[in-house]
């Protein structure tokens, strides 16, 4: 485009890119504040604020943290479950993605159906639990992994995708008398690697930052992924024992505390910030496909 | 009647020939039905004494008697209020941010300079829920930094974690720090599809900027628009139980208890189940209400233009 700007038009552009450049500092300020305070010696932090003195730098709540076992067992387990959520759901929403989109489907109306409802009732939280835990899946992985793993959504872009696909590859399979089956594992799964790139994605970014199923779900601290330790060091304050020595005084502890957080906060952020950009494109394919339906 | 069952028979046919479809489709079939379709089966239980000894169909009816519990309640009024007043108020102000956002960035001429504003503005959308909160607390806190600053001015902490007063500022205004970039990428991607020849031509007949953004960007995003406006009224009853949860307190609960929150309170952590689940039954309710009206409204202003 250039089109040329009278005075008064280029007046508003000098004001929306101001706006724009304060939207990136009102973003970007809090971010690099608790970068930089994990850093920070914690008396100074109390006293002087941010200082870029070396003799004000310190380590201590990274030690703290990485040295921290809930700490270490969360992350493993955030690791786990977040991989395994986003392998079973890819898995589902493809699978079931597939046959909605063949053309002549015996029972697409009624299946989908059967899956937009959904989108719009649910039993609620009570009768939710209740299910869960007259499967027996109470304080089980399997409820962090299995009752949200049929995603409507997903469904949906899988089959927006397959419809993508040339039909002609299709019969050519066909004619050569391949299986629905051979044609599925041979050919459309091998093409439709780029969405399941994407909603394994979602479903990894989606289940590492959610607290909630594990919460209600899980009562074995053994089991608890990163965001529900996460939420006994930054909102309920507790600084599990063994991250500040028993010996220490209750000073030392409040003194410690706010840089551990600090510290956590950066630790369990830090992987996705730093792979979003590379993936940035992925992730807002996702919202295209999904808008158009 | 034949024609009928000539289908019938033609379905069971195409079952017969194609099985595998159906295998592969099995698994979503089975999960929905066992987590959305038999917990909606179950939601009976708001109309009973549901005691766990005898099930859900064995428990006694009790008709209506939780819902008419909860709204004569003394809290029903202040929970009722708080949750559709967070609601209200968060797309009232979170709504128009990205359109604006979306605009703007639309503006800049350099592609490299555009796409970094947008990687920084998306960044927050990647944060988890609970440090999104967690850096409330730290920053919010009376001796943190924000109140540091405040406090060398007026020479008194605010207290915005605890203060009623505060909680659905800092809620909305926190909830759009994390989301407006993220949501102002669907408004982008419009923008990015109008023909540069229509701005052109505008200009060629003297239309300046606000003109053009007014009867050219504005036009081709408002479609788009619709549909997460009336997404969002939907939504409204359904308003995030998990950060509201986080962001409770002792001291703020006045503004901050709202229906999800008191459902899971009263449900899973007093084993009030029946009672429980008719709280969120009455929240479900009005949810789809408020959907169907507000579809009803936007299709109205918006020339037929709806969700459905």
């Amino acid at each position: 485009m250039n089109i040329k700007l009278s005075m008064s038009d280029r007046l508003i552009v000098g004001i929306s890119n101001l706006l724009l450049g304060a939207a990136v500092l009102v973003v970007l300020v809090p971010l690099l504040y608790v970068v930089f305070a994990s850093f920070m010696e914690p008396t100074a932090l109390l006293n002087k604020g941010i200082s870029f003195h070396a003799a004000d730098w310190s380590i201590e709540g990274y030690k703290r943290i990485l040295t921290n076992d809930a700490m270490i067992q969360g992350f493993v387990n955030a690791v786990f479950y977040s991989a395994a959520f986003a392998a079973v759901t890819v898995a589902i929403s493809v699978f079931a993605g597939y046959p909605l989109s063949v053309d002549g489907f015996a029972g697409h109306r009624f299946f989908m159906t059967l899956f937009v409802i959904t989108m719009f009732f649910g039993g609620g939280l009570i009768p939710t639990y209740l299910v869960v835990k007259n499967l027996g899946m109470l304080d089980t992985v399997w409820a962090v992994i299995i009752p949200g793993a049929v995603s409507v959504w997903n469904i949906i872009l899988a089959r927006t995708f397959f419809k993508g696909i040339p039909k002609e590859l299709n019969e050519a399979a066909k004619v050569d008398g391949a299986s629905d089956l051979l044609l599925f594992f041979r050919i459309i799964l091998p093409l439709s690697k780029p969405i399941m790139f994407v909603l394994a994605l979602y479903a990894f970014v989606g289940q590492w930052n959610s607290y909630f199923d594990a919460m209600i779900y899980l009562e074995n601290p053994k089991l608890y992924p990163l965001q529900l330790v996460l939420r006994s060091i930054l909102i309920q304050n507790q600084v599990a024992p063994g991250m500040i020595g028993d010996q220490l005084a209750m000073a030392e502890m409040k003194r410690l505390s706010e840089i551990i957080k600090y510290a956590a906060i950066v630790i369990s952020s830090l992987p996705l910030l730093i792979m979003y950009p590379f993936f940035q494109k992925y992730f807002e394919k996702g919202v295209m496909v999904g808008s158009l339906k | 009647m034949q024609g009928s069952s000539r289908i019938r028979k033609s379905k069971l046919d195409y079952i017969r020939r194609n099985p595998f479809l159906y295998l592969l489709l099995a698994p979503a079939v089975i999960l929905t039905i066992i987590f959305k379709y038999v917990p909606m089966y179950g939601a009976i239980i708001a109309f009973k004494d549901f005691n766990p000894s005898k099930g859900i169909w064995g428990s006694e009816w009790v008709g209506l008697k939780h819902f008419v519990k909860f709204l004569t309640a003394p809290n029903f009024e202040v929970i009722f209020m708080n949750t559709l007043k967070l609601s209200f108020y968060g797309l009232l102000l979170g709504f128009p941010v990205p359109v604006l956002l979306a605009l703007m960035l639309n503006q800049l001429r350099r592609a490299g300079v555009k796409k970094n504003i947008q990687l920084v503005l998306y960044a927050p959308n990647f944060i988890s829920v609970v440090v999104i909160v967690g850096m409330l607390f730290i920053f919010f806190s009376p001796v943190g930094p924000i109140n540091a600053l405040i406090t060398s001015i007026t020479g008194a902490p605010v207290k915005f974690m605890s203060d009623p007063d505060y909680f659905r500022t800092v809620y909305i205004l926190s909830g759009i720090w994390q989301g407006a970039g993220w949501a102002s990428i669907i408004y982008v991607a419009a923008l990015a599809n109008v023909d540069p020849e229509l701005h052109n031509a505008a200009t060629l007949d003297g239309a300046n900027l606000m003109q053009r953004i007014r009867h050219i960007d504005l036009p081709t995003i408002k479609p788009v628009m619709a549909i997460v406006f009336i997404l969002g009224a939907g939504g409204i009853m359904a308003i995030g139980f998990e950060k509201a949860f986080l962001m409770q307190t002792a001291l703020n609960l006045p503004a901050s208890e709202i229906i999800p929150t008191y459902v899971y309170k009263v449900g899973l952590q007093s084993g009030n189940y029946a009672y429980s689940s008719a709280v969120g039954l009455f929240n479900s309710a009005i949810n789809v209400i408020l959907l169907i009206l507000v579809n009803f409204i936007v299709k109205k202003l918006n020339e037929g233009e709806g969700l459905y």
